[in-house]
C-alpha cells in the first residue's frame, strides 16, 4: 500500500541524468585553420598566435613565440615588406592589421627589456659550417643553436649582416638595431668570424671537422648591362653605391659631383638607391622599362620615393649616355605585359646614372666544388631539404632563390636548419602538413566591430630627405594593442565565449583563460549553434560515427 | 592600460571576450552563471526557447541574488525541463495550467510578501511568471491582463516562437502573417496564416501603464540580460518578450541557425526591438546591418511558398512593407531618440504611485 499519493511515488531528480547526447548525429570539434598572414609570411611566422598574445599585452610571450620562426623582429617590422597585410581578412572588412607595425613594436621591447633567447639545454656535439652571415645564414645559424648544434659562421665582410647591412640604408634599418639583434644570435654560442672569404668549401669542412655546411652566399654581384657611352658619363651599380654609403657614410666619389642621377630598374634596390640619393641632395629619377603596375618594387616604397621628390619615368630604357645625358627609348607593353622597342627616342639630362637591375651570386666562392649544379644565377637545391646536389651541403637565401628578400632569406635559413637537423640525426626532413585555410567567408564578420587602421606617423618629407634619420616611427604600446587587438584571430580561438554563452544545452565546459572550451559531449544534442556562430570558423560539424 | 584602449577585435557583439574589460562581459560569459536551466533537458536540437529561459533566468537570478521562484504555463518549456520525476530547474519553479500562470504568479508574490512580514525577513522573493506565445497572447490574456491591472510584483517573461509548438505547430495570434502552420496551410488563394489577424502584446501591455515593456531576442543578449535586469529593479507588473526561433517550427534549414534567425528577424526589422517605461518607448535597439526581409524568409521552410516560382511577388513586397514600417514607426535606423507617443492615463498614476 502506497504511503503517499501516486503523482509523487518517485522521489525528485535531475535531468543531468538524460544524457542528451545520444542524439547527436554531427559533432561540434574544434578546428584549426590557417590564418592568410601565417600563411603568406615568407618566413613561416605564426603571426596570429603572438598577436594574440601582443593584444592581451603579454609581450614577452608573443616576442617568444614570434622569434621561435624568426630571431630578427625589430628589423623585420622595419624592413619586412609586410605582404601578410596585403592577405588579412580584416582588410575585406574595414582595413587590413597593422602587423608589421606590432612586430616592430615587440621587437623594440624585447631590445628595450633586454630579453635574451634561451641557450639550449642540451650539447648535440655536432658541428655546422655556415658561409655567409647574411639573413639566410644568421637565421640558420639561430635555428641550429636552438637544435644544439655548435654553429660557426665565416663572412667575408668587415661586419655581419649581409644585405641588412651593405644593401638597406640606414633610413630603413639603423644599424644598432641591427647589431643588437645579431649579438643576441652570438649570445647564444654562435661564433661569427668575418673578414674572411672562403675559397674551398670542402676543404674548409674537412678542416674544421663540420658535419654540414649551409651556403648562405647571398647575391652581391650587381648585374651589368651594356650602355655605350662616352668617356665622362658616371655608370656605377647600386650595391656600390650603398656598400659606400654604408662603410664610409659618403657618397661614391665618382658620383658625388653628379647632380641629376638616373637610376636603372624598377625594383626595390633602385627605390632605396634613388631615396639614399636624394638624402644627399641629389636629383634621382628612376628610369624603368616598364610601367608601374609591372614594378617588382614595394608599393609602400615607391609612394614614400615619390614623395621625397625621386622622379620615375616609365617604359623607358637606355640606349646610350655621355657627358650630362642620356639616350632613352621609348618602350611600349605587348599583350604579354612584355616592354617592346619603339624606335621613338628622347633625351635625358643626367650627370650619372647607377644600375640597379639585379644582382647574382658570385660564382668565385664555389667554383672548386665542382659538382655543385648551378642554373641560370641560382644554386640548385632540393626544394623542401634545400640540400644542394653535393651531399651535406644546404644552401639558403638569395644564393638559392629568385624571391630575394630579407623576409624570405629568413625563413630559407630556419627551413635549411631544421633539413640540416634532420639530416645530423640521420633522417630525411619533411615539412609538416598545413591546416586548412581560414577564409574569409569561414568568419562571421557580423560580430567583428569596425575600426580605422591607426596610420603611423612619418616624418615630415622635407625633414625624410635631408637625412637618414628612420623614417617610419614604431608604434606606441596604446597603438600596437590597438592594432594587435584587432586581429580577426581567423581560423584560431580567441575565447569570445560564444560557443559557451550560444549553448541551450549548457554542454560547452569553459576552461578557463587561456585554455579554451571543451564540449561536453554527454550533453551536446550536435545542433550546430557553436559552429554557426563561431566569430572565427574554429568550430566545425562532423558526422558522428554511427 | 588594456581597458582604457577601445576594444575592436568583437567590441561587445559577442558573448564575452578575454580581452574585454569584465564589467562589459555578459552574464552569461562568466564559469559561476547560475545555469538555472541545467543540461540533460529534453528540448528539440537547437532551441531557441530553452536558450533564452537560460538567458532570462540566469540574468533575474544573478540580479535578486537568487531569490527567485518561476511559474511556468503549460508549453513546451514546461514539457521539455520536467518530465516527471527529473527537472531541469535549479530553481523553485512551478507548474499549474496553461492558462493562469499570471494569476499563479500573482498569488505567489502575494505569498511571499505576507510571509516575509510575518517570518520578519527583510528579502521579499521576487517572482517571475513564464510561457510560450500560445499560453500568453492566447489562452493566458485574461489572466495577463489582470496582473497588469492590479500592478502585480510580477515580471512576465513570453517565449515568443510564434505558434503551438508543444502540440504541433498550430497558428497562435503571435504567428506572423502568411507564415505556414499546421493550421495555416500554404494553400488557396492566400497562402500561410491570414493578414490582418493577430496582436500585439508588448503594444497591449504598454497601454496598461505598468512600468516596464521590453522585447528582446537571443540574437543579442547583452540586450537581453540588461532588459531582464533592469526589470527587476522595478516592483509592479513588467512585460518582456523573447523572440526566440524554434527550429522545427519554422523548419529552419538547420537546427544551428537558431541564433542567426533571431538576428535576422531584428536586422530586417521584422521583429522591433525595444524598451518602455510607464507606457512610453524609451529605447530602441538599432539595426546594425540591414538586410531584406528575403534574407529572412529563405532560411525558414515556413515561408517556403513564398519564394516558390509561382509565388505571389506581392506577398513578399507586402512583408517587406511591414518591415520598413516598423523601422519607421519604431526609428530603428539612425540615432534619433524614440519620438513620444500617447499613453495609457494609468501609467501617470502607477509612475507616481511608486
Amino acid at each position: 500500500m502506497l504511503k503517499k499519493a501516486f503523482a509523487v511515488t518517485l522521489d525528485p531528480a535531475t535531468s543531468l541524468e538524460n544524457h542528451t547526447g545520444s542524439w547527436r548525429t554531427l559533432r561540434p570539434v574544434n578546428v584549426f585553420k590557417l590564418p592568410p598572414c601565417n600563411k603568406q609570411c615568407p618566413a613561416g611566422e605564426n603571426i596570429q598566435q603572438w598577436l594574440y598574445y601582443a593584444a592581451q599585452g603579454d609581450y614577452e610571450q608573443a616576442w617568444r613565440i614570434l622569434t621561435e620562426e624568426n630571431p630578427f623582429p625589430a628589423c623585420m617590422g622595419r624592413v619586412c615588406y609586410h605582404t601578410c597585410e596585403g592577405k588579412c581578412n580584416r582588410g575585406l572588412l574595414d582595413e587590413s592589421v597593422g602587423i608589421n607595425s606590432v612586430e616592430r613594436f615587440l621587437g623594440d621591447y624585447a631590445l628595450e627589456h633586454g630579453l635574451a633567447f634561451k641557450r639550449p639545454t642540451r650539447e648535440s656535439g655536432k658541428k655546422v659550417l655556415i658561409i655567409g652571415a647574411g639573413p639566410a645564414g644568421l637565421s640558420a645559424a639561430y635555428h641550429l643553436r636552438r637544435f644544439g648544434h655548435t654553429v660557426h659562421v665565416v663572412e667575408q665582410g668587415k661586419e655581419p649582416g649581409g644585405m641588412m647591412r651593405y644593401g638597406i640604408p640606414t633610413y630603413r634599418l639603423p644599424r644598432d638595431i641591427l647589431d643588437k639583434e645579431i649579438k643576441r644570435i652570438t649570445d647564444m654560442g654562435v661564433t661569427i668570424e668575418c673578414g674572411r672569404k672562403v675559397d674551398d668549401i670542402e676543404a674548409e669542412k674537412a678542416k674544421g671537422k663540420y658535419d654540414a655546411v649551409i651556403l648562405g652566399l647571398g647575391a652581391g654581384i650587381s648585374q651589368n648591362v651594356d650602355i655605350p657611352q662616352g668617356d665622362t658619363n658616371h655608370i656605377l651599380n647600386a650595391l656600390k653605391v650603398l656598400g659606400e654609403i654604408e662603410t664610409t657614410g659618403k657618397l661614391d666619389s665618382e658620383i658625388k659631383v653628379a647632380r641629376k642621377v638616373a637610376v636603372y630598374g624598377g625594383g626595390n634596390t633602385a627605390v632605396d638607391v634613388a631615396r639614399s640619393l636624394r638624402r644627399f641632395g641629389a636629383e634621382p629619377i628612376i628610369v624603368y622599362r616598364r610601367n608601374r603596375d609591372k614594378m617588382r618594387a614595394s608599393e609602400e616604397e615607391m609612394a614614400a620615393a615619390e614623395a621625397e621628390g625621386v622622379q620615375v619615368k616609365w617604359l623607358s630604357t637606355i640606349t646610350g649616355a655621355s657627358k650630362d645625358k642620356l639616350k632613352i627609348e621609348k618602350m611600349a607593353l605587348d599583350e604579354n605585359g612584355y616592354p617592346q622597342p619603339t624606335g621613338e627616342f628622347e633625351e635625358l639630362p643626367a650627370d650619372a646614372v647607377v644600375l640597379a637591375l639585379g644582382q647574382n651570386v658570385d660564382q668565385a666562392a664555389i667554383q672548386k666544388l665542382k659538382e655543385l649544379k648551378f642554373e641560370k644565377d641560382s644554386l640548385i637545391v632540393d626544394p623542401v631539404t634545400l640540400e644542394t646536389s653535393v651531399k651535406g651541403i644546404f644552401a639558403a637565401g638569395d644564393c638559392a632563390t629568385r624571391d630575394r628578400t630579407v623576409t624570405h632569406a629568413i625563413g630559407m635559413g630556419k627551413n635549411a636548419a631544421r633539413a640540416v637537423n634532420a639530416y645530423l640525426k640521420g633522417t630525411v626532413y619533411k615539412k609538416q602538413p598545413k591546416h586548412e585555410d581560414a577564409k574569409f567567408e569561414d568568419m562571421h564578420p557580423w560580430y567583428y566591430s569596425e575600426a580605422p587602421k591607426t596610420v603611423r606617423p612619418e616624418l615630415e618629407a622635407a625633414r625624410r630627405t635631408s637625412n637618414f634619420d628612420e623614417v617610419q616611427h614604431g608604434l606606441t604600446e596604446e597603438n600596437a594593442i590597438f592594432e594587435a587587438r584587432r586581429c580577426l584571430s581567423c581560423g584560431n580561438c580567441m575565447e569570445c565565449d560564444n560557443c559557451y554563452g550560444v549553448c541551450p544545452d549548457s554542454a560547452i565546459i569553459k576552461l578557463g583563460p587561456g585554455k579554451g572550451y571543451e564540449f561536453n559531449y554527454d550533453y551536446c544534442k550536435g545542433c550546430g549553434i557553436c559552429a554557426q556562430e563561431c566569430p572565427c570558423g574554429h568550430i566545425a560539424m562532423v558526422p558522428e560515427k554511427i | 592600460m588594456l581597458e582604457k584602449i577601445k576594444f575592436y577585435q568583437t567590441g561587445s557583439n559577442t558573448v564575452g571576450n578575454r580581452l574585454l574589460n569584465p564589467s562589459m562581459r555578459t552574464i552569461q560569459a562568466s564559469v559561476d552563471r547560475p545555469n538555472a536551466l541545467i543540461s540533460g533537458h529534453r528540448a528539440c536540437q537547437g532551441c531557441g526557447e530553452a536558450l533564452g529561459a537560460r538567458y532570462a533566468i540566469d540574468a533575474a537570478m544573478r540580479a535578486t541574488g537568487g531569490q527567485l521562484m518561476v511559474v511556468n504555463a503549460t508549453g513546451c518549456l514546461e514539457v521539455f525541463s520536467t518530465p516527471y520525476p527529473e527537472s531541469a530547474w535549479r530553481l523553485p519553479w512551478m507548474h499549474s495550467l496553461f492558462g493562469n500562470a499570471a494569476a499563479v504568479g500573482s498569488g505567489l508574490a502575494s505569498a511571499a510578501k505576507i510571509r516575509a512580514q510575518k517570518n520578519g525577513d527583510s528579502v521579499v522573493p521576487r517572482v517571475i511568471a513564464q510561457g510560450g506565445d500560445g499560453g500568453t497572447t492566447d489562452i493566458g490574456m485574461g489572466c495577463l491582463s489582470g496582473m497588469f491591472d492590479r500592478n502585480d510584483d510580477v515580471l512576465y517573461i513570453c517565449y515568443d516562437n510564434e505558434a503551438y509548438m508543444n502540440t504541433g505547430v498550430q497558428r497562435s495570434s503571435a504567428t506572423p502573417p502568411s507564415a505556414r502552420t499546421a493550421t495555416t496551410m500554404p494553400v488557396g488563394e492566400h497562402p500561410g496564416a491570414d493578414w490582418g489577424k493577430g496582436k500585439d502584446v508588448p503594444l497591449i501591455a504598454m497601454a496598461h501603464g505598468i512600468p516596464y515593456v521590453a522585447t528582446a531576442t537571443v540574437a543579442d543578449l547583452r540586450d537581453l540580460e540588461q532588459k531582464v535586469t533592469k526589470a527587476m529593479s522595478y516592483h509592479g507588473a513588467r512585460y518582456i518578450q523573447i523572440l526566440v526561433p524554434c527550429p522545427l517550427g519554422w523548419g529552419l534549414k538547420s537546427s544551428g541557425l537558431t541564433v542567426t534567425a533571431a538576428r535576422l528577424a531584428m536586422e530586417t526589422g521584422f521583429y522591433p526591438i525595444f524598451e518602455a517605461e510607464y507606457g512610453k518607448i524609451t529605447s530602441v535597439r538599432k539595426i546594425r546591418a540591414k538586410q531584406p526581409v528575403t534574407n529572412y524568409l529563405k532560411i525558414q521552410k515556413r515561408y517556403a511558398h513564398l519564394l516558390k516560382k509561382n509565388a505571389d511577388p506581392n506577398t513578399v513586397a507586402r512583408l517587406q512593407a511591414m518591415c520598413d514600417q516598423n523601422i519607421k514607426d519604431f526609428g530603428l535606423l539612425g540615432d534619433d531618440q524614440p519620438e513620444l507617443n500617447p499613453t495609457a492615463i494609468q501609467a501617470y498614476e502607477r509612475s507616481q504611485a511608486i
